[in-house]
């Protein structure tokens, strides 16, 4: 009882993380029908500026603002760069671009930087943990559950109260009609990629400390798994995001737990086919949204 | 206050609009009839910015709006009621209205959701209601009151009429009449013909791609050689 209760925080501390990234994915692909493969360059740069900020005497104190602001800039650079150029191309041509995106950044640090691991130190709170009655809770797990409860709240009250909300919603919804309304269109994309570097930023804090070192490639898993937790819940749904970021760290724990101690470094492999299972049954995802043509 | 000269637009290599030009007065209503497929929606949608045109100018109060984004000739006073109305079905009646209302500051916001509260009682009793849940002719009245929630100086509407049932059609009739004892300008696709000629001042009649006739609506009304115009479409 107790592994389970221990199990499902790790697993949540986790989810909370995916769905983090995921909401970050949903929310641009909602608007612009970009499913976004550079999603992960959003920790990937982070993760660079955090191995420099240490070697320059900063401490995670002012780092972390620096992991989030730098996110949101570089969610906003790489719009403006790449994805402002093929607003309204096909769907294969937005999603080709992202890739282009995650090449030349990597790319980018594995000529000019080093390709060797580049490491920096983790919070000294990071390993602690929590006895609550006979559970170890890792510390870590919670910072994590509790700050991405207060993010998701917010991010709901931005989505539902605010004028800005309004407008990503409406033209997420129907993207011509609500530039008939006078909803500016540059706005609300420049908006929806600066929201989704945001939670990609506060994503990106837990992932960078956790790791403890940063590579070219950094970016991949978090990507990954924001996209997968984005498809799981339903492509284009919020609510389904933050449910299949949550899904997927909670089946990664689970399994790592129960498969048997040989086979435990397949746990990925299992996912893999569950998600695969999931699509079988619910090809839209957990929560599946109505596909709008757009013309 | 609204022209259009030599307005042509183009899918590909057909021109589903062919030279057109119209005029629209400071209040007045004017009706655009002409059977399915003649161009009336392209034309509106060309004048709103939907559609990229392939020759001529729109100008609009004085200022040239010819392949203008659409936010931009929405913020100049010109709105349009889209065709399918295209409500936001998932946000709440308030919600669509707010949209309606984005470019006007939060008072006036409040003020003019006050307004269409009362110019449209259906809406304020579904106020918190997701607007996918309303019938055809609440969705209809929802669309012209988020519309208006921008204060245009002139209003285009599209087929406001299309799939209601006759007593709802008299309510949007009656709607256009109230807002043109409200003096408001407006533009009106309808394929009502006999009916829009009642209520407009003018208008105009299009088949394939051109616009065939003008006149007063009674002027239009005699006119026999356009008979299949008002029964057909």
């Amino acid at each position: 009882m107790s592994e389970l209760l221990q199990n499902l925080i790790d697993g949540l501390g986790r989810g909370s993380i995916y769905a983090l990234l995921a909401l970050g994915v949903a929310v641009v692909f909602g608007i612009m029908h970009l499913l976004n493969f550079a999603h992960g360059e959003l920790i990937t740069i982070p993760g660079y500026l955090t191995y420099w900020a240490f070697n320059n005497g900063w401490n995670w104190w002012t780092v972390v603002p620096l992991i989030v602001v730098s996110a949101v800039i570089t969610s906003l650079i790489i719009e403006r760069v790449a994805f402002s150029r093929v607003r309204g191309a096909s769907d294969f041509t937005l999603l080709l671009t992202s890739f282009g995106v995650h090449f030349i950044v990597s790319a980018g640090f594995l000529l000019y930087v080093s390709a060797s691991v580049k490491p920096y130190p983790r919070p000294t709170w990071f390993a602690k943990t929590l006895a609550v009655g006979s559970l170890n809770i890792e510390v870590f797990d919670l910072v994590v559950i509790a700050v991405t409860v207060v993010v998701l709240a917010g991010t709901t009250w931005l989505l539902q109260r605010t004028m800005f909300g309004l407008a990503l919603r409406a033209a997420a919804a129907d993207f011509d009609a609500a530039r008939l309304m006078g909803v500016k269109s540059d706005s609300v994309i420049r908006g929806a990629f600066a929201l989704s570097g945001f939670l990609a930023g506060i994503a990106g804090v837990f992932w960078i400390m956790r790791e403890g070192q940063v590579t070219p490639t950094a970016g991949i898993n978090p990507m990954l798994q924001g996209v997968l937790a984005a498809l799981i819940g339903g492509l284009g749904s919020l609510r389904g995001a933050v449910l299949g970021g949550l899904a997927l760290g909670l089946a990664e724990v689970l399994l790592r737990s129960w498969l048997p101690v040989g086979i435990q470094n397949l746990t990925t492999g299992f996912v893999f086919v569950m998600i695969a299972l999931l699509f079988i049954f619910r090809p839209g995802g957990l929560l599946s949204v109505p596909q709008v043509e757009r013309v | 206050m609204l022209e259009v000269s030599g307005l042509t637009t183009t899918y590909g290599a057909i021109a589903a609009l062919r030279d057109a030009h119209l005029t629209v007065g400071e209040g007045e209503v004017v009706g655009l009839i002409g059977p399915n497929g003649a161009g009336k929606t392209t034309l509106l949608g060309s004048i709103a910015g939907l559609l990229p045109i392939s020759s001529g100018t729109i100008s609009f109060d004085g200022s040239d709006i010819t392949s203008t984004a659409p936010e931009k000739i929405l913020r100049s006073g010109l709105a349009l009621v889209p065709e399918h109305r295209r409500i936001f079905s998932d946000m709440t009646v308030e919600e669509n209205l707010k949209i309606g209302g984005v470019i006007r500051k939060a008072s006036e916001r409040a003020e003019m959701l006050e307004e269409m509260a009362e110019l449209f009682p259906v809406l304020r009793d579904k106020w918190d209601t997701a607007a996918g849940y309303m019938s055809g002719g609440e969705a209809q009245q929802l669309a012209i009151a988020r519309a208006l929630m921008s204060k245009p100086k002139l209003i285009m509407m599209d087929e406001p009429s299309l799939g209601l049932a006759p007593i709802l059609v008299d309510l949007v009739f009656e709607l256009l009449e109230t807002l043109r004892s409200q003096g408001r300008t407006i533009l009106v696709v309808e394929q009502n013909a006999t009916r829009m000629l009642e209520v407009a001042d003018r208008a105009y009649v299009l088949r394939s791609g051109e616009i065939v006739a003008d006149g007063t609506g009674q002027e239009l009304l005699a006119r026999s050689d356009l008979f299949d115009t008002f029964v057909g479409g």
